[in-house]
């Protein structure tokens, strides 16, 4: 691999105007004609497509297999259509199973309710940071931000005793409340105020708005592309969580998606098709929600990411 | 992506308008030099809502933690009473615990190295502005959406011993087969791969913002000055990504110290000597041995390995900067 990437960069033409504009290609995502074909273009494209295939190889299987018979799945192989052929049985044997639905209409109110609630108290609060002067400000925010190294996996007993003490076990409540806090997203937030403009709010407060009043006509709107930024980021990951929805939920009817389809794992057996159906079924909505939204993503991960700077 | 870029940049802190950071973290604002009671009273307002949960969700339950932790508290009630620290003198005499924090920093130590090369490499070659360009950042990315459920059922049947293709490929090249997950040893590895495959995507994505927000200029610079593209490479680029390789370094050493749900479900709640991470023990004391006394020593054990890992990492940090 390296040999390729050592190739890319000497065998480059020596440098003239058009060789530094292949930088600038990023940018512009330029037709591959519109430039010469140096031998390590060809190189690194080899190795790109290489390392492309053996990530969504695995993937790709998956769903080979979740249109194959049982029979045909569970003989192996890596052929593309088994002898039996193409079938929908394997997605018709787990949707004929009621719960799937319950579990990703669990999986979906709950994770957008945690991210609403997660979203909106650490905006308020990273306001306050950026923008109000009270006492003992700045040690409570790096109080927050020190907690990030806290890994949720070392409370999970004092809160698990905690959501009993509550009654809220086996409730919905317990399953969201503890998922709220995500200090990270204050730190991003906070920075993000810091670089709005007070003179924006100013002129709103001179017209007599009140500071909450400042805060939602003013503010939010203007932080709309990182709100959405945050929200996505912080919806994949109440999505995908898997150790707390599996410690505090036990009736089968309030699991989230990943922890049913953990549960129902065993009674399959070796019911390989099915198994990868489900799979296939439990990654459709968010691999759909990238599609999508693949440039806030990219940017929530990348501001998520430099959070920790 | 490009417009992505810019509204990043469009969005990012400017020296000039966070003004007063350095001087005591006092912020200019319209309420300044008047910090009334009024304007104590807003600020806690806004802060009210995250502060209560702040309190109740993180800081009490570690509290708490540690006195659970010097009690032989047990999930059915029974128990609470005061032992002392009769639960960190176990933990710490228990072979099981030493074999769980060993697995967890062995697993740490084998996919944090290919986790940030294997990302800077991906990101380098998508950066050279190939065709293809959203089918790589899927490609790539895709896996990291992916519920830790799904990826731990797609690698069980990779890694099956008799129809998985992971042996497929072996028996391609004239190897051996291997019951990757029963095999001691093996079996983390197996573990690790899997999680490589998972989450390389998403310090790819971090390589890839870091080198879009490398100025032009510099290369163009670089380039009239005579450096050809090796050179740039590692005078320019690799240099400009030290502070985000700092960065990716530290989420990813605490991310695999974390490790549990895709051992848990890849070794189907059956714990291996040499599999068995940290958190699992935690789990497994608490949980099964309803022994929440003890599992909160272990989870103490647990966060002061994190603490360890994250002061040493500072101190490494701040020398690296020192230096250059």
């Amino acid at each position: 691999m390296s040999s390729t990437v050592t190739a890319t960069r000497t065998d480059a033409a020596p440098v003239d105007v058009a060789e530094v504009d292949v930088t600038n290609v990023r940018r512009t995502n330029r037709l591959p004609g519109e430039k010469p074909l140096g031998i390590a273009r060809v190189l690194a494209f080899a190795a790109l497509a290489f390392m492309a295939l053996l990530w969504l190889l695995p993937v790709l299987w998956a769903i080979i297999t979740s249109f194959k018979t049982e029979a045909d799945a569970a003989s192996g192989g890596l052929d593309l259509i088994g002898p039996s052929g193409f079938t929908t049985q394997a997605f018709e044997a787990i949707l004929s199973q009621g719960n799937v639905y319950i579990w990703a209409l669990n999986s979906l109110w709950t994770s957008a309710v945690i991210t609403l609630i997660t979203v909106t108290i650490s905006a308020l609060a990273a306001y306050a940071f950026s923008r109000l002067d009270f006492k003992g400000s700045r040690w409570i925010f790096l109080a927050i931000i020190a907690s990030i190294i806290v890994p949720p996996q070392a409370l999970i007993i004092p809160l698990y005793y905690q959501m009993l003490t509550f009654n809220m076990v086996d409730t919905y409540w317990g399953l969201i409340l503890p998922q709220i806090v995500m200090a990270p997203i204050i730190f991003i937030l906070k920075k993000f105020f810091d670089a709005v403009p007070v003179e924006l709010e100013d002129a709103a407060r001179v017209d007599g708005a009140g500071r909450l009043r400042v805060f939602f006509s003013v503010v939010l709107p203007l932080s709309r592309p990182i709100l959405g930024a945050v929200s996505i980021f912080v919806f994949i990951q109440a999505w995908n969580n898997f150790l707390w929805p599996f410690l505090i939920i036990n009736d089968t009817t309030l699991m989230t998606l990943p922890v049913g389809l953990q549960t129902v794992l065993s009674a399959y057996g070796v019911q390989y098709s099915q198994v990868m159906a489900q799979a296939v079924l439990a990654a459709l909505p968010l691999v759909v929600v990238f599609l999508f939204y693949q440039r806030q993503i990219v940017k929530g991960v990348a501001t998520t990411g430099f959070g920790g700077q | 992506m490009t417009d992505v870029m810019a509204s990043r940049s469009a969005a990012g802190p400017e020296p000039e308008v966070t003004p007063g950071e350095d001087s005591g973290g006092r912020r200019t604002s319209p309420t300044r030099g008047q910090a009334s009671r009024r304007g104590q009273l807003a600020a806690w307002a806004f802060l009210a809502p995250f502060m209560a949960a702040f309190l109740l969700f993180v800081i009490w339950p570690l509290i708490h933690g540690i006195v659970l932790s010097l009690t032989d508290q047990s999930l059915t009630g029974a128990g609470g009473s005061f032992i002392g620290f009769e639960n960190y003198s176990e933990a710490l005499s228990e072979p099981v615990m030493w074999s769980s924090i060993g697995n967890t920093v062995w697993f740490t130590v084998i996919t944090t190295v290919p986790l940030v090369l294997l990302a800077l490499i991906m990101a380098l070659l998508v950066n050279t502005g190939l065709p293809g360009q959203w089918l790589w950042r899927l490609s790539f990315f895709m896996p990291f959406l992916l519920a830790s459920t799904v990826i731990s059922q797609i690698w069980v049947w990779i890694f099956n011993p008799e129809i998985g293709a992971a042996n497929e490929i072996l028996s391609a090249v004239g190897l051996e087969p291997i019951a990757w997950l029963q095999t001691a040893n093996v079996d983390l590895i197996s573990i690790a791969i899997a999680t490589i495959w998972w989450t390389v995507g998403f310090n790819f994505l971090l390589y890839l913002a870091a080198l879009q927000n490398i100025p032009d200029l510099q290369y163009e610079a670089a380039a009239v000055d005579g450096a050809g593209r090796w050179r740039q490479l590692f005078s320019i680029t690799i240099p400009q990504l030290g502070p985000v390789t700092g960065v990716i370094l530290v989420l990813q050493m605490l991310a695999s110290l974390k490790l549990f749900d895709q051992a848990y479900q890849m070794m189907e709640g059956g714990s291996s000597e040499t599999s068995r991470p940290i958190v699992q023990y935690i789990f497994e004391a608490g949980f099964v041995g309803y022994r929440f006394g003890y599992a909160s020593a272990i989870s103490y054990i647990f966060f002061v390995l994190i603490l360890i890992v994250g002061i040493f990492q500072m101190v490494v940090l701040r020398h690296r900067k020192a230096d250059s």
